[in-house]
């Protein structure tokens, strides 16, 4: 078997980037801009001997497949906003239990139903904090349809990794437009690691910053999973402020202190560079055009593409733009990861929105724009 | 070198499809880069409907169209509806059974066009005798009347693209598309 080339869907590419990645089980709801990705996962999951069930709503679709990780399978979901938002319970609910999930997100129009066949980036704020509590996700922004897959399996290699919820943040234009994808040979997959049995075995015996082996249902383990606050043998202790702080600062801790293991940021022309283009997903083709154009006309401006958004590399994004003096965050919302770039990089750049919504993608010539107006 | 293409016709016509094959065969066949998007809403299911196709010999960083150099109308709405950024001097490729020409001088004069017409509907009804295959028929004029893909890579491309039992029936629209394409200006 050699490396294998499609032309496809950056939704299909979704699809088969999750198979790749071992996925045998899929729940949801099916909604546009999303809905080709379950279409794949039902034709090719009962041929693998895997399961898809077509659930009655989001609530449940999340459900049904934290129980099925719980079950020792690798899981996943596909929606676009609306969906979201009925999931934020059940996704607070896997954060706590450190249960692997994958949610594909295939953004549109917003709020509510919105713009059901338009492209948007507005729900990446509320990957972040759409669940109650202090937690920390991980969330990869796809910008063409090779990286639907590549960053789909990375976000199952993650959750195995890190025992959480991981968003692929994608949109309607990335999930409907079509492009060759190279599938090769030999997908490098993080598997689900068994615990040992010991006499004495606790489930949630985890190291700081870290996470321990997940046992399956079913496997002889005895085994607790509940969304209140529990110590390590899963049992609820509810009132215990140390075993409380101790849980949920490990639960962020456990992304936030891997941000360098968990990131991936692609940069060109940052050299010299007194402007820089900071992006993430689809927008980020038209600011590299842009950028390309400028460098054309003489201008030192570079470009930055972040393909993990969640957690936000703040220590490397401040050594790439230490020497920059203006940085344009082009985004297909009113101003959400800008507000975040001008937290961690304001103090020594100007940061500033290029926001676009409607539904369109930003042009190389509106970003241009932006880049020689002073 | 990039290449900016759009197809343009009701829904149902198979324009769509005929993006696809393009973009298949110029990134699969012909090693190439290709990226087609197309609108998605309701307008493709019936109204004027659109699909849009590049085609590089570099990595496509801007997927979109924004003027394109190639123009293929199918119906006379979708061209009115679509047509206005079109490029000067790009290659407008129409059926002129179902596209007034009358109406669209003066966009040709004003941007210069190079008109091509292939009657592609017609053909597939009368000589392949299925109707069905107008968009194959239309896709072997505009290799004829392009060359941005190659012959060979085309072909690949509907051979994989088409259901089965209907191969012959596409090559034979196909190169039926190729003949009949006439420059007039």
């Amino acid at each position: 078997m050699a490396d294998k080339e499609y032309f496809v869907q950056g939704n299909e590419a979704c699809a088969l980037g999750a198979l790749a990645a071992g996925c045998t089980f899929f729940a949801g709801y099916p909604i546009t801009p999303s809905t080709e990705i379950a279409e794949v996962m039902s034709r090719k999951l009962p041929q693998i001997g895997g399961h898809f069930i077509q659930m009655e709503d989001e609530i449940a679709a999340v459900g049904a497949i934290i129980g099925a990780s719980w079950a020792g399978q690798k899981v996943v979901t596909a929606t676009s906003g609306p969906g979201i938002s009925l999931m934020q319970e059940n996704i607070g609910y896997a954060v706590m239990t450190e249960t692997p999930i994958v949610i594909i997100n295939m953004q549109r129009g917003s709020p509510s139903t919105g713009q059901p066949t338009r492209s948007a980036q507005a729900d990446m704020m509320q990957t972040k904090w759409g669940s109650h509590g202090d937690y920390e996700t991980i969330a990869l922004a796809p910008s063409s349809v090779q990286e639907c897959f590549d960053y789909t399996v990375k976000a199952f290699n993650l959750a195995e990794k890190y025992r959480c919820p991981v968003f692929v943040m994608a949109d309607e234009i990335v999930g409907h437009m079509r492009e060759k994808i190279v599938i090769p040979e030999k997908v490098d997959i993080v598997p689900r690691q068994m615990p040992e049995k010991t006499d004495n075995y606790l489930p949630y015996d985890a190291p700081e910053n870290g996470t321990t082996p997940m046992p399956s249902f079913g496997q002889g383990y005895n085994i607790h999973v509940t969304g209140l606050t529990h110590d390590k043998r899963g049992y609820p202790s509810t009132d215990d402020e140390e075993t409380h702080t101790e849980l949920v600062t490990r639960l962020c801790n456990k992304i936030t202190e891997n941000t360098k293991e968990i990131t991936s940021i692609e940069h060109q022309f940052l050299d010299d560079a007194e402007t820089i283009v900071l992006s993430y997903g689809i927008p980020s083709r038209s600011a590299l055009t842009a950028v390309k154009q400028a460098r054309q006309q003489g201008l030192k401006v570079g470009y930055i593409k972040l393909g993990v958004v969640w957690p936000f590399p703040i220590d490397t994004l401040q050594e790439l733009t230490k020497n920059a003096k203006r940085i344009i965050v082009p985004e297909l919302n009113l101003g959400q990861v800008y507000l975040e770039v001008d937290r961690v990089l304001g103090k020594h750049a100007k940061v500033e929105l290029l926001s676009k919504i409607g539904g369109a993608l930003h042009t190389p010539g509106e970003i241009l724009d932006k880049i020689v107006e002073e | 070198m990039r290449t900016d293409i759009r197809i343009a016709g009701f829904g149902g016509q198979g324009v769509l499809m005929c993006g696809i094959v393009i973009a298949k065969a110029a990134s699969l066949y012909d090693n190439n880069y290709a990226v087609q998007t197309q609108s998605y809403g309701p307008e493709a299911r019936g109204g004027a409907s659109r699909t849009e196709v590049v085609v590089s010999d570099e990595q496509i960083d801007y997927p979109k169209v924004e003027n394109p150099e190639i123009f293929v109308a199918m119906s006379h709405e979708a061209l009115l509806k679509y047509i206005d950024d079109i490029q000067e001097e790009a290659i407008l490729l129409i059926d002129p059974n179902l596209v007034y020409q009358d109406e669209i001088k003066e966009i040709i004069e004003d941007k210069k066009l190079q008109v091509y017409t292939s009657k592609a509907t017609e053909t597939a009804e009368e000589t392949i005798g299925k109707k069905i295959v107008a968009n194959i028929v239309m896709l072997g004029s505009f290799v004829g009347a392009t060359g941005v893909i190659s012959v060979e890579a085309a072909k690949k491309s509907i051979l994989d693209s088409v259901p089965q039992g209907t191969e012959d029936l596409n090559m034979k629209a196909f190169e039926e598309g190729m003949k009949i394409v006439e420059k007039i200006n």
